[in-house]
């Protein structure tokens, strides 16, 4: 019987019964409901006999249009999960003074926080931003998918294998209570010797591959694929921050797997990369980590700067004010972005010199910034604004950008930044600049777009609730951490002491269920539209008359975008060809070449992922065998021939005349 | 307008269709067995010298054999890029080479930075005397 335990820990590894919390009743709860909910999905997809037309038109899909919808998906539902982190947060802080501890003990609290920035980070802000440009890239360039369609189904699983594997930590085991970047030398074996840390590591490691890829592909769509007549001072702006926001991409989150490859060995093969003692320094890891860190700022908020400049440009009738400047001020953020790192720790010890140039540069950044908000505010001078859903994000953003690139140039100054440091003002400052910027012109972008992917608009009504709760709701939920912040609260706090801060943590608490109110409206918007969605049709593919090519064709589009790749004469390509009487095509069709779906990228994920899960619990049969099944399937997948088709005339023929008719009929 | 014929053209020799990568002049040349060969044989020599280095103690310095070892690294990511990744000024359209420069300029940003960084960190942050805590850089 000796052996019994020596077997299990060779095949379990450090999984027992233990790592289920059946004794933490909130994460029971939690479980019972994702149980039932997922159980019900299921039986409704098999009750409804979908599973066929899931995989085959949606799982396996390599349509940049269907994954770009599956990556705004994912986002959104892991936005419900990152929210209710946050609601469970304020809730815990509102509460917890003197002697009421509140209901989250201090490791549990430490592990909420943690979730919520990796996942609102790495899996609602990235999914939604390169959801959005997948969608819209490759049709505001006139081309018929990305460079390289697999890859980008790929892409997309793997981003969702790293999600799975967040997700399992709330059931099997535990998340990290590191903090969103997992500084050593918390990280370290040493101090974190629970599988929380290799949790956090394996799940971002996973996603980073789909990151990277996804970046090249974009860039290589970007760089190569334009519609004849396209130069790169003709591109529609939000191709431009598409283009700068791949780039960034792909020239930071190499750190980043670095980075993170080097603390796995530190906690896994014994080495002292970042710890305290035997030459390692853990500094090198904060360092390290921001060179990724501030260049993933930009990535998130370039292509929110894109939406906004296409939402102003179409709702105002004007074309966009100050293009040139809008590039270049775009291109010299990408530059700059690499600049700035040090800002974040200017209290680590570097010293006067260093300090004061990360702290001018951080400063210099925020010029090309300010450029921005004025082209927009130019564009709106004497245009005729229409007040729809995206325009009203878009000004809502203005003001709450502003407001919070000025809390940015405050904690620039090296001096203030050693008051505010890892205060509640920081906190109140980067969700006022990822709230107000990145989410707002995601929703913006969302609802601009909704009717080119679906065909029909969103509910205005609903839009409009969402927006201002959002709003209002934001404003009360983090002005008084500014507050808090200036008084010198420190952020990460589970329980305090003085009762005089207790109204502002409860004012906080309100507004963040004012957000709530936002986020179910939204989903209520989702729901109503779908119910009205033949009064909110859209049969012309332009609905808010738009300025570029992506409103040239269909609403959906169809498989090959364009029947004939559109020729581009002037920026603003569709508003041009609309005001030169552009007449349609109406024959002579041709074959057209399209790639064909594949399961590969779904299967290699699912591995991927399996490796994930043996290297975290140390069940080494399963990491080895997983990684020789991963390479043994990639490798036979560069054997499937059968990986393009031609759509047949006819079927090409059939769709645009359909189209024909329907423009036809509504002339 | 003649949109609709010059898209006619177009839609003929459809440049655009993703994925479709047999079929395509490459732009960028395929190197020849020369070329490889030329690579292969200056990698080898590029690694061998370092093993050399390091093994047989050839500089009594460690700290100058490291700078000799990492120069040498160097240069063979430059034969790499010549020889096998088959880079010039001209291929692309001129888009490798901007995105060289682009790596060499974050490369040179994130190693200077970093040591510049660390370098202060390390002077300001070990254990060190009073006198020496009012006068730091």
């Amino acid at each position: 019987m000796s052996t019994s335990p020596d077997l299990a820990k060779l095949i379990f590894g450090r999984l027992t019964w233990d790592a289920v919390p059946l004794h933490e009743p909130i994460l029971l709860a939690t479980f019972a409901v994702v149980a039932l909910g997922g159980v019900a999905v299921l039986g409704a997809l098999t009750y409804y006999r979908l599973w066929g037309y899931l995989w085959r038109e949606w799982l396996t899909s390599v349509d940049h249009k269907k994954i770009g919808v599956m990556y705004i998906i994912l986002g959104l539902v892991m936005l419900l999960r990152g929210f209710a982190d946050a609601l469970m947060m304020r809730a815990q802080q509102a509460m917890a003074f003197g002697a009421d501890h509140g209901y989250l003990p201090p490791h549990h609290y430490d592990q909420i926080f943690t979730a919520h920035g990796v996942i609102m980070i790495f899996f609602v802000a990235m999914p939604l931003v390169t959801g959005l440009m997948n969608l819209v890239v490759p049709l505001q360039i006139g081309a018929r998918d990305v460079a390289f369609p697999f890859l980008n189904n790929f892409s997309f699983w793997m981003t969702v294998g790293g999600a799975v594997t967040v997700m399992m930590s709330l059931f099997v085991g535990e998340f990290a209570r590191t903090g969103w970047l997992a500084y050593p030398p918390l990280s370290n074996i040493a101090y974190s010797p629970g599988v929380g840390v290799d949790y956090y590591i394996w799940a971002l490691q996973i996603a980073g591959v789909g990151t990277l890829l996804s970046g090249i592909n974009l860039i290589a769509t970007i760089v190569k694929m334009r519609a004849p007549g396209m130069s790169l001072m003709k591109m529609p702006v939000f191709t431009w921050t598409s283009l700068c926001t791949n780039v960034l991409i792909v020239a930071a989150f190499p750190i980043l797997t670095a980075v993170l490859a080097l603390l796995s060995l530190d906690r896994y093969a014994g080495t002292n990369f970042f710890t305290n003692d035997f030459g390692g320094s853990p500094m090198m890891y904060v360092n390290l980590i921001w060179i990724w860190g501030h260049p993933e700022v930009y990535i998130l908020v370039l292509p929110a700067f894109g939406i906004f400049s296409e939402v102003v440009a179409t709702f105002c009738g004007k074309r966009l004010f100050g293009y040139a400047s809008m590039v270049y001020a775009t291109v010299v953020i990408t530059i700059l972005s690499y600049l700035v790192w040090l800002h974040h720790f200017f209290t680590m010890g570097s010293g006067a010199s260093v300090n004061s140039f990360f702290g001018i540069t951080t400063m210099i950044i925020s010029i090309p910034t300010g450029a921005k908000i004025f082209n927009w505010l130019f564009t709106m001078y004497r245009g005729r604004i229409r007040f729809e859903v995206p325009m009203l994000w878009t000004i809502g953003f203005m003001v709450t950008f502003v407001i919070g690139g000025m809390t940015g140039v405050l904690l620039a100054v090296p001096p203030a930044d050693f008051v505010l440091h890892n205060s509640l003002f920081l906190v109140a400052h980067f969700h006022n600049v990822i709230i107000g910027g990145v989410l707002f012109g995601l929703f913006a972008g969302i609802t601009y777009w909704f009717p080119k992917a679906f065909g029909y608009k969103l509910d205005p009504f609903w839009g409009k609730m969402s927006f201002w709760f959002w709003l209002v709701g934001f404003y009360f939920a983090f002005m008084p951490l500014y507050v808090l912040g200036l008084m010198g609260v420190t952020r990460r706090v589970s329980h305090f002491e003085d009762p005089s801060l207790q109204i502002w943590f409860v004012i906080a608490a309100f507004g963040a269920v004012l957000i709530l109110f936002g986020i179910v409206s939204f989903l209520i918007q989702l729901v109503v539209s779908f119910m009205k969605r033949e009064q909110l049709r859209d049969l012309t593919g332009d609905p808010w008359d738009g300025r570029t090519l992506e409103w040239a064709t269909s609403s959906p589009p169809p498989a090959y975008n364009f029947a004939f790749t559109p020729l581009v004469h002037a920026h603003d390509a569709w508003w041009d060809m609309k005001q030169r009487g552009y007449e349609r095509p109406t024959k002579g069709f041709v074959p057209i070449h399209m790639p064909k779906n594949t399961g590969a990228g779904i299967i290699l994920s699912g591995i991927a992922t399996a490796v994930a899960f043996g290297l975290i619990w140390q069940m080494w049969w399963l990491a080895a065998g997983g990684f020789v099944a991963l390479v043994a399937t990639a490798i036979a997948h560069t054997f499937n021939y059968k990986r393009d088709y031609y759509v047949p005339v006819e079927d090409v023929t059939r769709a645009e005349d359909e189209r024909t008719k329907t423009l036809a009929s509504l002339a | 307008m003649s949109q609709a014929s010059h898209a006619h053209d177009h839609g003929a020799h459809d440049h655009s269709a993703p994925g479709a990568h047999e079929g395509h002049g490459h732009e960028a040349g395929h190197g020849t067995l020369k070329g490889y060969t030329i690579g292969f044989v200056l990698s080898v020599i590029l690694t061998a010298i370092p093993f050399w280095l390091v093994m047989g103690h050839v500089i009594p310095d460690p700290r100058l054999t490291a700078l000799a070892v990492m120069a040498l690294a160097a240069v063979q990511i430059v034969v790499h890029m010549v020889f096998f990744l088959h880079m010039n000024s001209r291929s692309e359209g001129g888009w490798t080479m901007l995105a060289l420069i682009f790596t060499l300029v974050l490369v040179v940003i994130t190693l200077s930075g970093s040591l510049w960084v660390m370098y202060h960190l390390n002077h300001n942050m070990m254990p060190m005397s009073v006198h020496d805590m009012r006068n730091m850089p």
